[in-house]
């Protein structure tokens, strides 16, 4: 059986907000206070993801979205006015 | 040049642009008053999705909160900022492929039922109104401290420069004048921190200058800032106070809430193709994520800055800016043991918090008296609004003035920008889902259109008026928003494309109990017993801030088992969402 745009999509949407759950919520809050331990500069490792470390992955998962979403569009879709034929097969 | 001609020349400038750009770029249909002909690039549509999303809140107020909140103001940072990863993967593509105008069109047409747009538009107008009265404080502050003219003049100004753009421009002409709005916000706030920075710790990098050291010293400038904290009886700056559940609640409900707030999904209805929806959602958060790093470094420079130029200053010798903002009512200073001196920690200067003053007599050294009584059980002697803490930076820090004048131009195009967005939304969702689909479905585009900036004309008005007369709740009523968007708009849009299964029985049962769940808790505390708003009273420690993210995982189990009683949606539906799913 083949994997479909739809399954494909669903895979790299899951793995892409488990980095953005662990970013976020993992290392700025749950084990925001054990990272607090090293330090970078003068930030704690923790204090800095809640305020800065987060936000740049945020921007930086959305862009591997971009990427892979459109290597995947060209893919199963040439351009979107094939879609529906190919939609048919 | 003196700051206040300085002022008036960059906000006559920057208020001209704004003008011109609406004239430009006038509306002649309704899909350019609502959705801007589908002809918005997608950077240009960032641009204007990060304006329209930091409002008066971001620009004014943040930086003032983390200041004041130390660690545990992270949740406005990331749960406002995590919210566009949501955007981008789970709704903005989909929304777009969707292609209608409106975020209660989608949820009308996928649950075939009026009921459920119904159900839509008034949460979303609920949402749009609480947001738009805190654009309209942040105008009349504005007005009154830089330009001195009264805050209800000020506020009138702001209501025509909007209505001239948004009734005249609609969609299209707020996306241009916000592309313009942000450009002047971004500078704004990026120029006096650059500043600060240099001058504290020689950094030209306020992201990487707060964690720097303060020049002439060898200790890091957060490790100092958490020793004066807690010398002041505060907690330590970059330690969370808060539990960890309330945290994570809190901002659990800022993210999902931002993914449903409407003003910000109907920017994404504007570009040309579904890849751009996602390429434009990047592009917002990098533009988005610009202010939103400085914010954080700005905090603890205006923190550092606020207690090295009061604590233990004569209150004769203190600076300019605080005798002006005490004039302004922003500032309070009450002598509790009668040394003359300002003392500044832990704990309510006032009974009763905010400062009631005595306006024909003045105190023993000169300062404006207030009729509270002082709050003995601790020896704070200074009421300030962290509001005040990005406008007065510049001052506090002694910057030239033009970057003070600058700094008053960018609250104002930030205000401005999200008010003018909230408005569109608001008129389309009267225009477009209450009159043509609901109430009068004969109408023809060209009375549609003319309903839409009647719409939009009554929505200036309503939020002028909650700026003139500004209702006490306001703050207590932000939770609401995105308490609401939460767990009532996201469930709704994210089921609605990730599950064909949901029919509208269960869509509907999920939205209005969400929506009762998390109103119920949040009226409970915040209006009808706010002495019990405490954390032992809280179900699972969880604060009316954070209930959101509850009512959302109950829409979801509620949505989900009422689904399965009723037979599935009919055929054209599964066939759409297919459609929908396909780039």
């Amino acid at each position: 059986m083949k994997i479909t745009y739809w399954q494909i999509n669903l895979i790299i949407l899951s793995f892409l907000l488990l980095i953005w759950f662990v970013v976020s919520f993992g290392f700025g809050i749950i084990w925001s206070e054990e990272l607090d331990q090293f330090k970078i500069g003068g930030f704690k490792l923790g204090f800095w993801f809640s305020q800065q470390g987060s936000i740049y992955f945020f921007v930086l998962i959305i862009f591997i979205y971009v990427l892979l979403m459109n290597k995947l569009d060209k893919k199963f879709y040439k351009n979107s006015k094939d879609s529906q034929e190919i939609d048919k097969e | 040049m003196s700051l206040q001609a300085l002022t008036y020349l960059f906000v006559g400038i920057s208020f001209t642009i704004y003008i011109g750009i609406a004239i430009w770029s006038r509306a002649q249909s309704t899909n350019d008053f609502y959705i801007a002909g589908k002809g918005v690039s997608p950077l240009a549509n960032g641009m204007a999705t990060a304006a329209d999303w930091m409002s008066a809140a971001s620009f004014i107020s943040m930086a003032g909160l983390i200041a004041f909140l130390g660690k545990d103001g992270s949740v406005y940072l990331m749960g406002w900022t995590g919210g566009y990863v949501l955007l981008a993967l789970l709704l903005a593509p989909y929304l777009r492929k969707f292609g209608k105008y409106t975020v209660p069109d989608f949820i009308g047409t996928r649950y075939y039922s009026k009921a459920a747009r119904l159900v839509a538009i008034i949460c979303l107008i609920f949402i749009s109104f609480t947001y738009v009265a805190g654009q309209m404080r942040g105008v009349g502050i504005v007005f009154s401290r830089f330009l001195e003219v009264d805050i209800n003049t000020g506020v009138i100004i702001g209501m025509c420069i909007v209505f001239f753009y948004a009734v005249l421009g609609g969609m299209k002409g707020i996306t241009y004048t916000q592309v313009a709005q942000y450009c002047v916000l971004i500078f704004a706030y990026l120029v006096p921190a650059i500043f600060i920075s240099l001058m504290i710790t020689n950094n030209p990098i306020p992201q990487l200058g707060f964690g720097d050291k303060v020049i002439g010293s060898s200790t890091y400038l957060l490790d100092k800032l958490d020793q004066v904290s807690i010398d002041l009886g505060f907690n330590a700056y970059t330690e969370y106070s808060k539990s960890s559940i309330d945290i994570f609640f809190i901002t659990a409900a800022l993210m999902f809430g931002t993914a449903g707030l409407p003003h910000v999904i109907v920017r994404f209805f504007t570009v040309p193709k579904v890849s751009d929806a996602r390429k434009s959602a990047g592009y917002a958060l990098v533009f988005i994520a610009l202010l939103y790093t400085t914010a954080p470094a700005v905090a603890t420079f205006a923190k550092i800055n606020f207690i090295n130029s009061v604590q233990e200053v004569e209150y004769k010798q203190a600076p300019n800016w605080f005798k002006n903002w005490e004039d302004i009512g922003l500032i309070a200073w009450k002598d509790k043991n009668n040394d003359g001196i300002i003392n500044y920690s832990k704990g309510n200067a006032l009974e009763g918090v905010k400062p009631k003053y005595l306006d024909d007599k003045e105190g023993d050294y000169g300062e404006r008296i207030t009729t509270n009584s002082p709050d003995f059980s601790n020896s704070n002697e200074i009421y300030i609004d962290n509001d005040i803490m990005v406008l007065a930076n510049p001052e506090i820090a002694q910057l030239p003035n033009w970057v003070i004048a600058l700094v008053a131009a960018g609250a104002l195009a930030a205000a401005l920008s999200t008010a003018a967005g909230l408005l569109l939304v608001i008129s389309a969702s009267i225009s477009h889902d209450l009159m043509k689909k609901i109430l009068m479905p004969k109408i023809t585009e060209k009375q549609e259109l003319f309903f839409a900036r009647c719409a939009a004309a009554a929505a200036i008005i309503i939020a002028g008026l909650f700026g003139i007369y500004p209702p006490g709740f306001v703050a207590q009523v932000v939770a609401f928003a995105f308490g609401l968007a939460a767990s009532t708009i996201f469930p709704a849009l994210f089921l609605g494309i990730f599950y064909k299964r949901l029919n509208k029985e269960g869509a509907i049962a999920g939205m209005i109990s969400g929506l009762i769940a998390t109103s119920s808790y949040i009226t409970y505390f915040k209006f009808i017993n706010p002495q019990l708003n405490v954390a032992e009273n809280w179900l699972f420690g969880i604060s009316p801030e954070g209930i959101g993210f509850l009512g959302m995982i109950m829409n979801f189990v509620i949505a989900l088992i009422v689904s399965n009683f009723y037979s599935k949606p009919p055929k054209e539906i599964y066939q759409m969402i297919d459609e929908i799913r396909k780039p």
